[in-house]
């Protein structure tokens, strides 16, 4: 049942990323774009957990867990340069 | 795959954790694309995204804590990691949207005019 | 202002973090063994002492049972609000009611605020955006604002008063 349902999850994610696309795409504001990035990265760490119990490894978190840190820490970091013109206070 | 030895009601259980993830972040996805302004699209990603893929990852945490006798953790850590995280960039990115003031889909309520 | 030498606050400044971060560790080798929980250990006392210099004043867990009991409800909620907020979503956008409101904290500590602020932005159809400072007020914003009251009630109900008792 598991090999059944791994492939249309797969499959929602891969719609979901689509729609992150969009979004990146068409702005209209910068904030929006990062907001987009922000959900791409979230999207992205399931679709590698999903490959990852496809091909049964079970090895995969490290790069799950890298993902999620990079995608918070960049998020971060660009709405802070949007408030202050700066990175670093 | 080598799932065949597992219980089939875990076998449901994790099936049922992968599937109800994926529609639920979607639909996040789906809120972000479609909301009419910045501050509603806020919601979706914050929200339902999250859950979305921390119920993929708790499935995956069930799959291979079966598989490779002993509770695999990380997942959950992953999982902690994402919820504890996500209100802080939704708050970020909020309070950048306000800086750069975003004008609301008309019909707002108290738009704030900082 | 540094604290003697030979004292606890100089080498622990920060008990229940130490801890947090040796378990942490244990958590992200997965991996129970002796060494490994030296190394978290040794991690544990490492890391507060280097970065004492940067923490703002300690935060105190009053009571650690009724905080237990708050992340019970916390879970539920956030169930709830992706139900609420998923209706919200697949529902043509005209029927929304967006909208800003302030909610005027009680709560006086840094952290329990931060709490609160993350509990406002995983639950039900709301996202805290600006903490003002010198009001000591959150400025909140709404999918669907029907009672501006009401928000506030249920937000000082459910939330913040059980987390008053946690950190007073």
């Amino acid at each position: 049942m598991i090999a059944v349902v791994i492939p249309i999850a797969m499959t929602l994610f891969a719609v979901a990323v689509l729609l992150n696309f969009y979004r990146l795409a068409i702005g209209p504001d910068i904030v929006d774009r990062i907001l987009a990035l922000d959900t791409l990265m979230i999207n992205s760490i399931a679709l590698i957990v999903l490959a990852d119990l496809r091909m049964g490894l079970g090895v995969l978190f490290e790069l799950a867990l890298l993902i999620a840190l990079m995608g918070f820490v960049s998020t971060v970091a660009m709405s802070k340069y949007l408030l202050r013109g700066d990175v670093i206070e | 795959m080598t799932h065949l030895d597992m219980p089939a009601t875990l076998q449901l259980v994790v099936a049922a954790f992968l599937l109800i993830g994926a529609l639920v972040a979607l639909i996040g996805s789906w809120g972000l694309a479609k909301l009419p302004d910045f501050y509603t699209r806020l919601h979706g990603p914050t929200k339902a995204s999250t859950l979305g893929v921390g119920c993929t990852l708790i499935g995956s945490l069930l799959f291979f804590s079966h598989q490779q006798d002993g509770v695999s953790v990380q997942e959950a850590l992953v999982t902690i990691f994402l919820f504890a995280t996500a209100p802080v960039s939704a708050h970020m990115l909020g309070k950048a949207a306000l800086r750069r003031r975003l004008k609301g889909v008309p019909g707002t309520r108290n738009m704030p005019d900082r | 202002m540094t604290p003697p030498l030979r004292s606890r606050q100089f080498w622990l400044p920060h008990p229940l973090f130490s801890l947090f971060l040796t378990l942490l560790w244990l958590l992200m080798v997965n991996d129970l063994s002796v060494a490994h929980a030296l190394l978290g250990l040794a991690l544990g006392v490492a890391i507060p002492l280097v970065t004492h210099a940067f923490w703002p004043e300690e935060a105190k867990i009053r009571r650690p049972l009724p905080l237990l009991r708050y992340l019970g409800v916390l879970l539920v909620d956030i169930l709830r609000s992706n139900l609420v907020v998923a209706l919200r979503i697949l529902r043509p956008a005209r029927q929304l009611r967006p909208g800003f409101f302030t909610y005027p904290l009680a709560l006086e500590d840094d952290f329990a605020i931060t709490l609160l602020a993350s509990t406002i932005s995983l639950t039900p159809g709301t996202v805290s955006l600006h903490y003002d400072n010198e009001a000591n007020t959150l400025l909140i914003h709404a999918l669907h604002l029907e009672d501006e009251a009401e928000a506030i009630a249920t937000i000082r109900t459910r939330y913040e008063q059980p987390l008053e008792e946690i950190f007073r």
